[in-house]
């Protein structure tokens, strides 16, 4: 076992996946020399060239299409985008162009495109920096949208998106950047799970606690505080949000007959509803109670010294149980 | 390393002036003053704004260190019907437009997203998003132009529009997009960009093979590259250029040629991607320095007015220093303001379901 925090297992599972396909290349801004503004490329253009580790112009468009056109001679690009608040110039290519293209040539031709990029709030900083844009990719057919919520998932989930043939949009929880885990390095790409399951972190008979990236953690302490009060909460990371991973929740829902769905984006339009929806229509005899959502609020990313209302937290958590309970 | 071939230069990194054949300074003797004054004031603003930063009274700041002339300079030259878009670097410019540094230190402190009436100071705020605002300038001069407010003929009461933004801009396409707007409808905007050679990490070079003025020539627009140093230089091109957009001339590029001293941002670490040699060169040429050399000796500047600058620097930097202390959280209420021009249900839904959780924290404190 080695202990790595996030950053560092994104780092090592980059460099794996770099050493076992020399086809794969990374492209973003501020990623060569600096090692990205978060330093989960640090030091592999040193070790790989800048030929393969490319600090890319200012131009979140430029990066998006020019990987579709190096993806299509046949490379494996594996970009970053250096916020979340910054992906929306590069919008048409990600949605228009890079969801389509399997589709639209009837399979001739595919895009294993990655493109990483840290999200969510809660680290202070100024506007564009703590948005949470999952919705609007999980939302569109031919994008696969996952996220990692500690250093396993993103050692191993990281090589899983890039050796993927398709497009992947691989989200980085920002502020558990420098988390720290054990990671079995020993394991193998095919002997974990694949990264369109959801794990089941604890296990609880009381409501299930559905939630991905940056609300793990506040999930899991949430569990431990209701656990010492008597109440048994299953925690599930969802990992992948397109697609959801119905199976696991399903199968926890029938057990508990609750649920919480848990996230940093706003709630209209959300992953939450989505879940809830998705529940209701696979397990309405066993539900006990609605599908109730604890997310950030319908305003845009507040300004940070009030982003700890704006952003769920344990309270708002043990709430939501309690009314789920109180059905 | 570009060299300084080809650039406007009025006033030497060794404190003598310059003919240029083409732009003559206009300024005299306590004009320059001033300027040498804003940019002294406008140096203890941004060191003081790091070191409040460092002292964790604020989030983030971005350092404009060696930036002082591009922008006094070239704000200078507007007047106050003019109207300013900036990136989030230009407190130099936000400091000519009337914006008090306190309200500045609320965007990076985390109170506020917009801390100043854009209107009233006609200038439209920091921008994070890189050149999402050029397009903005561009769009707000051709309703100047659709009004017929510009393009009269009295240059006194012409408008025009500034647009701020740097290298690493140069090559988003909303700027591109800008420059194809201003040029093929003539519209009253000076592009402002500040070229010091460092986007983050990535030198000028990543961004443009060729010198970023020359770019101006394929918009079809005169491209000017001015030593961003020299504040009389930055001051006469900009005028020349707004002076030009008034006429209903169209549109121009100034590429302001600078070096950013500082970091990117107090997040950031420059010795981690560029060589220091290149620090010493540029504090040899450093934009303040030469006007107090010009200034001592004209004898326009004196050891009384240098002492009286310094003190009122340090009163501003501790106006700064108490102020920023003071400045309360807003009430988290406030987020659920401005979303839209009126109520909205969801919204008040969500507003009462935080004035509980607050009142319950409350009593709870209690």
């Amino acid at each position: 076992m080695t202990e790595l925090s996030i950053v560092q297992a994104l780092n090592r599972g980059l460099r794996c996946a770099m050493e076992s396909d020399p086809k794969v290349l990374l492209m973003g801004e501020d990623i060569g020399k600096l090692g990205g503004v978060f330093r989960v490329t640090e030091g592999l253009q040193k070790d790989f060239g800048e030929d393969r580790v490319i600090d890319a112009p200012l131009a979140e468009s430029g990066i998006v299409g020019t990987a579709i056109g190096l993806a299509l001679y046949g490379y494996r690009p594996v970009i970053e985008i250096q916020f979340d608040g910054f992906v929306y110039p590069a919008f048409d290519q990600i949605i228009v162009q890079l969801a389509r293209m399997r589709y639209r040539s009837a399979g001739v031709l595919q895009l294993p495109i990655t493109i990483r990029m840290p999200f969510g709030g809660g680290i202070g900083s100024v506007e564009h920096h703590g948005e949470s844009p999952e919705a609007y990719f999980a939302s569109t057919p031919g994008l696969r949208v996952v996220t990692c919520a500690n250093p396993v998932d993103a050692y191993w989930m990281i090589q899983q998106a890039i050796a993927s043939d398709d497009p992947v949009i691989f989200l980085e929880p920002k502020r558990r950047y420098w988390q720290k885990g054990e990671v079995d390095l020993s394991e193998t790409l095919t002997s974990v799970p694949s990264m369109y399951q959801a794990k089941v972190l604890v296990e609880g008979s009381d409501c299930t606690i559905i939630c991905y990236g940056p609300t793990v953690a506040t999930s899991l302490h949430a569990a431990a505080l209701a656990a010492q009060d008597g109440v048994s909460l299953e925690v599930i990371d969802l990992r992948t949000l397109s697609p959801l991973d119905l199976v696991t929740m399903e199968k926890s829902v029938k057990k508990t007959g609750r649920a919480v769905v848990v996230h940093e984006a706003s709630s209209s339009g959300g992953i939450g509803g989505e879940v809830g929806q998705c529940l209701t229509e696979s397990c309405f005899y066993y539900l006990q109670a609605p599908v109730l959502r604890v997310t950030g609020y319908d305003t845009p990313y507040p300004p940070s010294r009030i982003e700890d209302v704006y952003l769920p937290d344990v309270d708002r958590i043990l709430d939501a149980v309690e009314k789920s309970m109180s059905y | 390393m570009e060299s300084l071939e080809a650039t406007v230069q009025l006033l030497s990194s060794m404190g003598e002036l310059v003919d240029d054949p083409q732009f003559h300074s206009t300024l005299d003797g306590a004009a320059l003053l001033a300027l040498y004054r804003d940019m002294v004031l406008v140096r203890q603003l941004d060191q003081q704004a790091t070191a409040l930063q460092r002292q964790g009274e604020l989030g983030l700041w971005a350092p404009l260190l060696g930036q002082e002339a591009a922008q006094i300079g070239s704000a200078r030259a507007m007047q106050a019907q003019d109207y300013v878009f900036s990136t989030y670097r230009e407190h130099g410019v936000a400091w000519c437009r009337g914006v008090d540094p306190v309200d500045m230190l609320r965007f990076w402190r985390g109170t506020a997203h917009q801390a100043w009436d854009a209107n009233l100071h006609r200038f439209y705020g920091y921008q994070v998003i890189i050149g999402a605002h050029v397009l903005h300038a561009t769009g707000y001069a051709m309703g100047m132009s659709k009004d017929g407010r510009t393009g009269t003929g009295d240059l006194e009461k012409d408008q025009a529009v500034v647009a701020y933004f740097g290298d690493g801009a140069m090559s988003e396409g909303d700027v591109n997009e800008a420059f194809v707007f201003a040029t093929s409808f003539q519209s009253p905007v000076v592009f402002f960009c500040q070229n010091n050679q460092w986007a983050i990490s990535e030198p000028t070079r990543r961004q443009s093979v060729v010198p970023l003025a020359q770019r101006a020539q394929g918009f079809g627009m005169p491209g000017i590259r001015v030593d961003g140093n020299d504040v009389i230089a930055c001051h006469a091109v900009t005028m020349a250029a707004l002076d030009r957009a008034r006429a209903g001339k169209g549109p121009t590029l100034i590429e302001a040629f600078t070096y950013r001293m500082g970091a990117h941002t107090t997040s950031d670490d420059p010795t981690k991607y560029r060589d220091s040699a290149d620090d010493e060169l540029w504090r040899s040429r450093d934009p303040i320095d030469r006007l107090r050399i010009y200034l001592r000796a004209q004898e326009i500047l004196n050891e009384k007015v240098e002492s009286e600058l310094a003190s009122e620097a340090a009163y501003l930097a501790e106006r700064m220093r108490v102020s920023c202390r003071e400045l309360a959280d807003p009430n988290p209420l406030t987020m659920f303001d401005h979303v839209y021009s009126g109520p909205d249900a969801r919204l008040e839904r969500q507003r009462l379901e935080v004035e509980a959780i607050l009142a319950d924290q409350e009593t709870k404190v209690n």
